[in-house]
Parts: C-alpha cells; sequence; structure tokens
C-alpha cells in the first residue's frame, strides 16, 4: 500500500519536473539569426557608373544629367512618371467616396495645410525639377530628378523655393558618377522634414536616424544591422512598398514587420497570441522622438502677429520654435508615449471641398477604421497631431490658403500676414469657394509610428497595459483586458462576501473562546 | 466509549490535500495579481507562474479523480440531508455549551454532512467553473489561430468574470474552512489529523461501521494491488 502511494507520488513529481522542462526558455530565435545573417553581407556592385563616359561630360542644366540617364535606363521614366513619388497622387479606394486621387497634390493636412498654390517651397520636396501651380514639369521626363535618390556623395541638394531644382554649384559629374541603391540619407533628406522642419510630421522620423544609435533604432542602428530604409521598403520599378495613412486609404501595398520576423516571431505562446489583435509596433515601439521633439500641436489662429512689423520667432529651450508670425503657436515634445488605436488598414480622408457637419468635435483629417469586433483590426500606436487651423463657417469647408510666394502682395499669408486675402486667393487657386470669412476650427491627423524600434529588453512590459491605472491602453474600452479591466458587481460582491465571512468567523470564534471560559468558570 | 488512534486520512490524501491547498493558495495569489488586485511578482511572472501552478493543478486533479474512484472514497462527498439541521444548531448554539459533535467521525464516514455538501460543491462545481474557465481563458484564441474562426470565442469577458466569480468563492471556502479546522475536539486535533494521517476517534464509531480501519486497509491494499 504504501509503496503504491510513494509510487503515485513520484509519478506526480516525476509529472511535474517533465513539465517544467516543456516550459519554453529564452532562445536566441533562428530566425532572427538567419535575418541577423542576410543584413550582415553587403551586395556587391554590378555596375560601376564612374567608368560611362556619358557621366564625364560637361553638364549644363540637371536635365542634361537626367537624359544621361534615360539613355541607358530607357525604361525608367515611364516607372517615375506612375509612381506616387513624382504624380503626388495615387487612386485610393475610400469607403463612401469611391475612387480618388489622393496625394501630396490636392490633400489637405493640419501642417502647412496643403500644397496648391504654395508649389515653388513645398515642391523641394519633389522628384522633379520645377514644379509650379500649373503642374507642367509632370509633362517631361527630362525633370525627373534621378540624383535626390540615387546620389552617393551625399552632396546634392535642392534649393529652397524654387520648386525642386538643386541648389547650385554642384558637382554633377562627381554625382551622376557615384548614383546607386539610396541610403537613408537619401530618404531622410524629405521624409525626415516633412511638415517644414525636422521631426515635424512623423516624430518616428528624422535627422537622428541618419545614422541612429541602437536604442533609437535596432534596425537601422549604424554600429549594428544598419538597415536602409530600403530594405524594408522594397521596390519593384520604382513602386516602394509601405506607406503612411496620413495619405493612403487602402489595405493594399503595406510594409509591415512580418515580411520578415513572422506572424508569431516570441518564444512565448501568450505573446505569440497578442499578435492576433496587437501590431508589433504596439509593443516594440514604446516611445517616439526619442532624440529630437516632435509637433504635437499647431495653432494657425495666432498666426500674423508682428513686432514693429516684422515677423518674429521665439523658441523653447530645446530650440524648438514655440511661435512663429507666419504660422503660429506649436506645442513640442520629446521622448512621447504613443496613443493608440484600433486599426484595420483602411481609412478615409478629409478631401478638399468636404462640408463639415459636426463641429462640435474635432475634424479628423485622416480617420483611421477599425475596432476590437473586426477580425483585420490590430491595436496600433499613434502620433495624434492636433491642430487649429483655418475654416470657412459659412461654407464650412476648410480653408486652402496661399502661403508662400516670393513677392508682398500676392496675398500670401507669410508675406502679407492677412488671412482673409491668403485665403480668397488659396482657394481660387484649388478652385475651391470662399466666403470671405475665416475662422478656427481644431482638426485632428492620426501618424501610425512604425520607427524607431526598441530592442527588446526595452519593449513594453505587460504591466504597461495590464493595469487599472494609466494603462497604456485606457482608452480603448471595447474588449476586456485582464488586470485593467473587472466587473464592478462581481468584484465589489466578491470583496463584501470575503470581509463578511471574515468578520463572522471572528464573531464565531471570539464567542466560542468567550463561551468556553464561561462554561469553565461554571 | 473508548478513543482510539485512527488512521483516518491515507499517505495520497493527505499529499493531495497539501498539494492541492499550496496550489489553490498559489493559484490564488498569483490571479488575484493578474487581475489586478495587487502587484508583486510583476504581471508576466505572475501569468507564467499562475499557469504552470493551473498545469499541476490539473494533473493533481487527474490523479485524484483516479485516487477516489478506485479506492472507492468518492461515497465520502455523496451529499446527505440527514443530520444537516443538527450539524448547523451544533455550529450555531451547540458549539459555544460545549456540547458534543451531532456526526460522529468515522474512517468510513470522514465528513459531517455539512462538509459532504461544501466538498461536493466544491467538487461538482467551483473547482468545475474554475477549470473550464481557466482552460477557455488560456485557449480561447486557438480556434482562429487554426483558421477555425466559426467557433472563436470573441471576447473574454465571460470567461474571465466567471474565472473571477469561482476565484472568490474558493478564497471565502479557504477562510472558513482554516476556521473550522480549530473546531474539532481540540483546536489543533483536525490539523494533526491532515498532517498525520491519525486522530483519536472514538471506538464506537470505528466499530459501529464494521470493517475495521485495519481490515480496511488491507481490503485497500488488495484491491489497488489488482488494479496495479
Amino acid at each position: 500500500m504504501k509503496k503504491i502511494v510513494l509510487g503515485l507520488v513520484l509519478i506526480v513529481l516525476i509529472g511535474f519536473y517533465v513539465f517544467s522542462l516543456l516550459i519554453p526558455k529564452e532562445k536566441e530565435e533562428s530566425k532572427l539569426t538567419l535575418l541577423k545573417e542576410k543584413y550582415e553581407k553587403k551586395t556587391p556592385i554590378n555596375v560601376d557608373h564612374s567608368k560611362f563616359e556619358i557621366l564625364k561630360k560637361k553638364f549644363n542644366s540637371p536635365q542634361e544629367v537626367t537624359e544621361a540617364c534615360e539613355s541607358c535606363h530607357n525604361m525608367t521614366a515611364h516607372q517615375i512618371m506612375n509612381s506616387n513619388h513624382w504624380n503626388w497622387e495615387r487612386a485610393e479606394y475610400i469607403k463612401g467616396k469611391g475612387i480618388v486621387y489622393l496625394g501630396k497634390a490636392n490633400a489637405i493636412n493640419n501642417f502647412c495645410i496643403g500644397t496648391k498654390g504654395n508649389e515653388l517651397s513645398c515642391a523641394k520636396c519633389h522628384i522633379g525639377y520645377g514644379m509650379d501651380s500649373t503642374r507642367k514639369v509632370f509633362a517631361d521626363s527630362t525633370n525627373i530628378d534621378c540624383l535626390v535618390c540615387h546620389d552617393k556623395t551625399e552632396t546634392y541638394a535642392k534649393a529652397q523655393e524654387k520648386g525642386g531644382a538643386p541648389a547650385s554649384g554642384l558637382d554633377y559629374n562627381k554625382i551622376a558618377q557615384s548614383v546607386g541603391k539610396p541610403k537613408r540619407t537619401n530618404c531622410g533628406v524629405c521624409h525626415f522634414y516633412g511638415g517644414g522642419g525636422n521631426n515635424v510630421k512623423h516624430g518616428d522620423l528624422e535627422m537622428s536616424m541618419f545614422e541612429p544609435a541602437r536604442d533609437v533604432d535596432i534596425h537601422m542602428d549604424a554600429e549594428g544591422a544598419d538597415l536602409q530604409c530600403v530594405d524594408c521598403h522594397t521596390t519593384k520599378q520604382h513602386v516602394i512598398s509601405g506607406k503612411l495613412y496620413s495619405l493612403s486609404s487602402m489595405n493594399l501595398n503595406r510594409n509591415n514587420c512580418e515580411q520578415c520576423h513572422g506572424e508569431t516571431p516570441h518564444q512565448s505562446s501568450i505573446l505569440n497570441e497578442h499578435t492576433y489583435k496587437v501590431a508589433c509596433q504596439t509593443c516594440h515601439i514604446p516611445i517616439y522622438a526619442k532624440v529630437n521633439a516632435t509637433k504635437m500641436y499647431w495653432d494657425w489662429s495666432t498666426a500674423g502677429k508682428l513686432n514693429n512689423g516684422q515677423p518674429y520667432e521665439l523658441d523653447d529651450s530645446m530650440g524648438n520654435h514655440i511661435y512663429l508670425s507666419i504660422k503660429g503657436n506649436f506645442v513640442w515634445k520629446k521622448n512621447v508615449k504613443p496613443d493608440y488605436i484600433w486599426f484595420d488598414g483602411t481609412a478615409s480622408h478629409y478631401l478638399e471641398g468636404d462640408v463639415i457637419n459636426d463641429t462640435t468635435h474635432p475634424l479628423v483629417l485622416n480617420q483611421l477604421h477599425g475596432s476590437y469586433n473586426d477580425p483585420e483590426a490590430k491595436i496600433i500606436p499613434v502620433k495624434i497631431h492636433i491642430a487649429k487651423q483655418p475654416y470657412d463657417p459659412i461654407n464650412r469647408i476648410l480653408i486652402q490658403p496661399k502661403l508662400y510666394s516670393t513677392e508682398k502682395g500676392e496675398g500670401a499669408f507669410w508675406k502679407d500676414f492677412n488671412w482673409v486675402t491668403a485665403s480668397e486667393v488659396g482657394m481660387k487657386d484649388a478652385g475651391l469657394p470662399f466666403s470671405g470669412k475665416v475662422s478656427f476650427i481644431k482638426t485632428e491627423m492620426y501618424w501610425p509610428v512604425n520607427h524607431m524600434v526598441s530592442a527588446k529588453e526595452k519593449s513594453v512590459q505587460c504591466i504597461e497595459c495590464h493595469t487599472r491605472n494609466n494603462s497604456r491602453l485606457a482608452k480603448l474600452k471595447d474588449f476586456y483586458m485582464p488586470g485593467r479591466d473587472y466587473s464592478t458587481f462581481v468584484d465589489t460582491a466578491g470583496t463584501w462576501l470575503i470581509v463578511l465571512t471574515f468578520f463572522g468567523i471572528l464573531a464565531h470564534g471570539a464567542l466560542r473562546i468567550f463561551s468556553s471560559k464561561k462554561i469553565k468558570k461554571v | 466509549m473508548n478513543k482510539k488512534q485512527v488512521y483516518i486520512y491515507k499517505a495520497f490524501e493527505r499529499f493531495w490535500h497539501w498539494m492541492q491547498a499550496i496550489l489553490i493558495f498559489f493559484l490564488a495569489f498569483t490571479g488575484f495579481e493578474i487581475h489586478g488586485s495587487f502587484s508583486f511578482l510583476g504581471y508576466s511572472d505572475a501569468v507564467r507562474y499562475h499557469n504552470i501552478a493551473a498545469y499541476m493543478f490539473m494533473i493533481l486533479i487527474v490523479f485524484a479523480i483516479f485516487w477516489h474512484f478506485s479506492t472507492g472514497e468518492w461515497r465520502q462527498y455523496v451529499p446527505t440531508f440527514k443530520n444537516i439541521k443538527s450539524q448547523l444548531n451544533y455550529y450555531i448554539f451547540g458549539i459555544f455549551r460545549n456540547a458534543p459533535h451531532p456526526t460522529k467521525k468515522t474512517v468510513l464516514s470522514k465528513l459531517n454532512p455539512l462538509q459532504k455538501l461544501t466538498y461536493f460543491g466544491l467538487k461538482i462545481l467551483v473547482i468545475p467553473l474554475s477549470l473550464t474557465s481557466g482552460l477557455l481563458y488560456m485557449f480561447y484564441r486557438y480556434p482562429t489561430r487554426y483558421g477555425v474562426d466559426s467557433i472563436n470565442i470573441s471576447t473574454l469577458k465571460y470567461i474571465a468574470i466567471f474565472h473571477t466569480i469561482a476565484a472568490i468563492l474558493l478564497v471565502v471556502f479557504i477562510i472558513t474552512h482554516l476556521y473550522l479546522i480549530t473546531t474539532g475536539k481540540t483546536i489543533t486535533s483536525n490539523l494533526r489529523a491532515m498532517l498525520t494521517g491519525y486522530e483519536e476517534l472514538e471506538e464506537y464509531g470505528a466499530e459501529e461501521n464494521k470493517p475495521s480501519d485495519l481490515a480496511r486497509g488491507d481490503m485497500i491494499d488488495k484491491k489497488e494491488s489488482l488494479i496495479s
């Protein structure tokens, strides 16, 4: 009998031990090792452009360089001229609106509002030469700016306010002979400075990413994997994968972490289960704007104040503008915890001329769709940029003001500081009605945060979401999350039951002691 | 009436009982941390240890079920309403007057009617509720993983709430249980019995129920050797 019992006990103990062996242990993921190997190999150069005679000739204009490129790459212009980098728009399907052509060419944002009428300034970041409001530039393939993306000397630069023309004094021979696969510097000169300054728009893409430290971005770590933008944003025929929902609306051609890491990259099955509903970025980008601050709030309504008739600026201690006469007040933040939303890969957009019916809530310019019950949706981190921007209260539409011009008196706000004339000229350029009244409306834009991925040790910890106080996901209330949520009824009733039981036994015990003493006395 | 030291709790029974006690304590402790009631181990460790303990608990339950059926001990837990009133009366009145226990404890009938009812309720309601809700908690996403969306459970809410209810009931049980073990012959006699297996019982009981504990022990030995 005893032997059998002991045997049973032994079996149970062995069972526990075997089970404990089955519990996953921290291991170097083999997949990660493969990825590391893959990106350690540098691709060999197949072509040495410095040997080509045509690139040694004297170039009198940037267009001549493009012609030289096209003399060999004779199918490339077609690809470029169909790309959204060139057209500044692409066909998007928006639910309820159908197919629209949407992009920088016509979108209204809540930073510098829009490009229409402001091309000479905005097109510094266009991959072409000489865009203006007529936009004739698009017809001629020699206006393609090959160099801004392919220069590897890091000396190529575009001129300010020349519609995308290059700066003067460039050594075109040297630059043209250096061309190759774009590096972070090529993409960064535009994408890090969107909105008119470093890190204004994205928050997770800014100049520290030229040579980021490991803490800033684990993938692009200049001393580590040193990934370039195009390693993830893979490109076929000049169509670059990945896009941002400030301008996109369809769940197509997206870039994601899964393309390298797979859908269930963790050792722990509980973490892998999170990937049904939680995007990788949510845990792996605990903060953004890690090095330099990003703009969180832009108040256009205070713009136009002058000091002795002159525009002025005020800076904060970090050197960020907090007031500019031409743009108004700003709030900047560094090391920002993202906001979190459900996102299924589709978005709707405020399009120019859309009538605003609800002015009691902030107008969302790019509404990202999704909810817990949407099987496609996952929780993603976003930067929410809030602005107060000009709005026509009679026609109930957002105003596209004319901001930039070279001369005073053309109505540009940045020269004349008059909202009414700037709106009148701007709306005329945009082909929209204007009532003559300008007021300001609060708007929001949602910018998904995808970069500045931290090392796994620094990723968001369980307790940061699974907690009753200050959960990172406190605003997402449409689902039950352990640690954060509970049934108030069950918890209250349960607490009372436990407390009453406790006092019940205390009373019972006290009575027993009391009565036993009494009995002894008797 | 003669009194005699009787071997009332077998080795496995005691092992099962104490293992279960430790596991339920640990599960409650880690579980309420996961519930957000306090923080001590850290969330991820609490979850990890809670799951390990849950698997250990399930293994223990499998062994306990086997033991109960193979030894016939399950009959101890068949609830009866006989004497339930006198047992209640004892706890409410008799105990204060030093009245004798209304139910005689014997090897074949170790539990008083209130215990029978309570343990029966635990075995048939609370533990299964805790177990099923716990298993669903762990695996509710699995149908989706394997592409079977039709039986996927879309929300954790009710699973979690029922799991919490079971946990609260167990906590209430433990508090009461811990107190009631002091209501034996002496304050520690019940506790000592569960530790050593022996308890001083009135011989009357042992004889009344015919096979003496010794004879009964032999019988079980035979039965078990047959099984094995």
